[in-house]
């Protein structure tokens, strides 16, 4: 296995290496400690480890690296943590030892969830998290954050175009607090009612090919699989869309 | 003895009796009482469904309403039982469909369950109120949709942990709108979305619904207007549990979960933002489980979730909890009965959190009615163990990993023998332990003298020898399940307690030092053990009988050797030409 190979040869080379232990850089290839000699009988801990227990209880999350042998097979290559608690990269775990089968006792229902960490890359305009789900992002002029909404969720333009209407109403009283938390009063001749019949504001949305497009002109099983992100412009900006 | 009593009498007094073990005992006492109790037992469970066959429950009894029933052994949870093992629940379906019209309610674990046998549910049983799959496999949500479709009277539809193929979430919107009786839907291990408005459509015309448990996949946004549709809800899972952060959201959930007055479990948080968790602070005084074992938060939010929860009896949460968290769970929750504590990041070497086992001392010493224990950990003493020990007699279930294989006790780096050996010792009514660490032949010493209550217990790279296995299988009274892994444990403690096995209900072997030869001499000498060895190597007849097998899973059986064995499977005692392909 190539793993027995990699670790003989780190034996030969590093067993004179002095050890760093509150070493900041990367270190996931080598990992020196363990695969240094050692005279300990097998199952026993380092002298390290009473330091360790010692630094671990200050430095949960901090960039300390504690080394310290470990004689079992079990464990992979130490990782250098940084201050999220992300779980680490299962592959290079796997790939520098052996994992023994079926151990820790986890079930793979807990191992799925936990490996499967929804991570929200705000890069994306467009991100699925499930396998049926179409996450877009609607920005609306002047408002001061976005929302996100799932096109899965709705069936026609019209069960959209109401959804968007309540979810942005409170934006055009113009009565943001002081934190950009809108207030709450309602008005029932909301300015975005008809969002796709002429009122002040007008629902776009940027295709696959980045082109600003008027919401409602294709099909709509067409329009979720190309929609990329929502805009909800302002109708005077909005000259030479199509429909006035 | 003469029966003095009308056969009406007897019946009514039967019903009074629900236990299984007190039904059976009754059913023993002479023939005419056997004879009555089979005639008006309605629930049936039925712990290895290979240790008797459909044919044999029907012929006993025939009027049934509810069956349980379990398939794959345990150890199938961590992929040590190889796909195809067995545990089918189709030849079941196809007898009870026709000896039971009348059946209500079908539990099952760890069974591989197929579309097909769902549908046969949905036509056979016109009564038909609860189904239950426990980490079950086999079927999809095309069978889910059979379910819906035609049970009319459905109660509960429970798929906890199961594995489900997921073609998508059309099913649930086949419950038919004249569906009113659901009482606990629980489908959080699946994936697809479900259709939200059927959702609440569904929610809202169950108004007898306690259990909702959602999937990850339904939005934190919509959770606040099904909880409004659900306000009588006792149990509840949500899905993900995170959203752009907006103060609508936030306080339409806050004030959704201030309407739910009977809420007393909730269950979910995935990918939790902690700008959310104060919403459900309103109901933590009368909440008695809590499962954040999902929710990746840290010590402090957790340490100000539980200290609202006095009346918390049960915490399932992940290591994430720290010592720190533990410590405030023992000062805060005087009415703890279990908990469990799962490893963020098990496959990692070095400690990502602060917990060792003084947090699972904390919780010994300041919660008095703890009983179950499931703790994963680094690290571990035998001073701890003993502390644990002499804190928490009361305990009757006590499972600790430690994740490293043989670690041995970090403090002194002796085996934790003497830790376990107070725990067996002091805690006399334990009825589950697992064992971990570095242990030795001693170990067993103390657990065959002193857990005599001890029902199951598991093992994993352990001891010195075969007196090891010896002290356990001569000196555990009351032991039904035995699974051990990777220990050097071989012919002779087998061989020398044969009779025992036939008193538990199985014993599972892998990766032990236990020879073909003693396999195929145990199963000459007790006929009524099915004694099958599990070897993917193939070829099993070429091999001598010297051969160490690879996995062995021995139980007491009155239906004969198995039908339905994969190729890898033999049977030990039987011809190889009956054999399946």
């Amino acid at each position: 296995m190539s793993s027995i190979s990699l670790k003989q040869h780190h034996n030969n080379m590093l067993s004179s290496q002095k050890m760093d232990q509150t070493k900041t850089t990367h270190n996931q290839d080598l990992n020196f400690k363990a695969t240094e000699l050692r005279l300990g009988l097998p199952g026993s801990e380092s002298p390290e480890r009473t330091t360790m227990k010692n630094m671990v209880a200050g430095a949960k999350r901090g960039f300390l690296e504690v080394d310290f042998v470990k004689n079992g097979e079990f464990f992979g290559e130490k990782k250098n943590h940084d201050s999220s608690k992300q779980p680490s990269d299962q592959d290079s775990v796997a790939a520098s030892k052996a994992q023994v089968v079926g151990w820790p006792p986890i079930r793979s229902f807990r191992k799925n969830s936990m490996a499967a960490k929804h991570t929200k890359n705000e890069d994306d305009p467009k991100e699925e998290t499930g396998s049926n789900c179409v996450y877009v992002k609607v920005s609306m002029d002047g408002a001061p954050y976005l929302r996100k909404v799932d096109l899965k969720m709705y069936s026609s333009y019209s069960d959209l175009s109401s959804a968007l209407e309540k979810m942005f109403s409170s934006f055009t009283l113009g009565q943001y607090g002081a934190n950009g938390v809108p207030a709450r009063k309602w008005s029932s001749e909301s300015p975005l009612m008809g969002l796709l019949n002429g009122s002040e504001y007008v629902l776009t949305y940027e295709d696959k090919d980045g082109d600003l497009m008027l919401v409602g002109d294709v099909p709509w099983d067409m329009f979720t699989g190309s929609c990329k992100r929502m805009r909800i412009m302002k109708s005077s900006d909005a000259i030479g869309l199509g429909k006035s | 003895m003469t029966s003095s009593f009308p056969e009406e009498v007897l019946e009514h007094v039967f019903s009074f009796i629900t236990s299984h073990k007190d039904r059976n005992v009754v059913s023993l006492v002479c023939k005419s009482w056997y004879e009555i109790e089979r005639w008006c037992r309605r629930r049936v469970f039925i712990g290895n469904c290979y240790a008797v066959s459909p044919e044999i429950m029907i012929r006993r009894f025939p009027e049934v309403r509810a069956v349980e029933l379990k398939g794959k052994p345990h150890f199938a949870d961590f992929n040590l039982v190889p796909e195809g093992w067995g545990g089918y629940f189709y030849p079941w379906i196809v007898e009870m469909a026709k000896a039971y019209p009348l059946l209500e309610e079908i539990k099952l674990k760890r069974m591989v369950v197929s579309d097909e046998g769902l549908e046969m549910i949905g036509r056979s049983f016109r009564c038909f109120k609860v189904l239950i799959l426990s980490s079950c496999e086999g079927f999809s949500t095309d069978g889910l949709a059979a379910i819906a479709a035609n049970c009319r009277n459905l109660r509960e539809l429970d798929l906890r942990e199961s594995e489900v193929e997921d073609l998508s979430g059309h099913w649930l919107s086949h419950f038919p709108d004249a569906c009113t009786s659901l009482e606990s839907l629980n489908m959080s291990c699946l994936s697809s979305e479900v259709s939200l408005s059927a959702l609440q459509r569904l929610v809202a015309r169950s108004p007898k619904l306690k259990t909702l448990r959602l999937n990850r996949a339904v939005p934190l946004e919509k959770l606040s207007t099904l909880l409004l549709r659900a306000p009588q809800l006792v149990e509840m899972g949500t899905g993900a549990y995170s959203a752009d952060i907006h103060s609508d959201v936030y306080s339409s959930l806050a004030a959704a979960f201030s309407k739910c007055k009977e809420l007393k479990s909730l269950s979910g948080f995935w990918d939790v933002d902690p700008y959310y968790l104060p919403v459900f602070y309103s109901v933590c005084s009368r909440l008695t489980f809590l499962n954040l074992s999902y929710a990746t938060i840290q010590s402090p939010d957790v340490s100000k979730i539980i200290s609202q929860c006095p009346n918390l009896q049960r915490l399932w949460v992940l290591d994430y909890i720290e010592d720190s968290g533990l410590n405030t769970l023992s000062l805060s929750c005087k009415d703890l009965r279990e908990l469990r504590v799962f490893p963020s990041d098990p496959f990692i070497a070095d400690a990502n959190v602060s917990l060792t086992e003084q947090g699972l001392v904390a919780v010994s010493e300041g919660c008095p009615k703890l009983q179950s224990v499931l703790y994963f950990c680094r690290q571990m003493s035998n001073s701890a163990l003993i502390t644990i020990a002499n804190n928490r007699p009361n305990l009757t279930c006590f499972r600790l990993c430690i994740l490293e294989p043989r670690a041995p006790d970090y403090l002194t780096f002796e085996p934790l023998d003497t830790g376990f050996g107070a725990i067996v010792d002091q805690c006399k009514g334990l009825q589950r332990l697992s064992l971990s660490g570095l242990l030795t032949d001693r170990v067993f010493e103390y657990i065959g003298k002193h857990a005599k209550k001890l029902e199951m217990l598991s093992i994993a790279f352990a001891g010195d020898s075969d007196l090891g296995l010896h002290h356990v299988l001569s000196g555990c009274d009351s032991l039904r399940k035995l699974e051990i892994r990777d220990c050097p444990f071989g012919d002779k403690a087998l061989l020398a307690n044969v009779s025992k096995l036939e008193t538990m209900r199985s014993l599972w072997m892998s990766s032990c030092a236990v020879s073909l030869g003693a396999c195929k001499l145990l199963s000459r000498k007790m006929p009524r053990l099915n004694v099958e060895v599990i070897d993917e190597q193939g070829d099993l007849d070429s091999r001598p009988d010297n051969c160490a097998v690879e996995k062995l899973y021995i139980y007491r059986t009155v239906a004969g050797p198995r039908l339905d064995t994969p190729s890898f499977i033999q049977t030990m005692g039987q011809n190889t030409a009956y054999r399946l392909p």
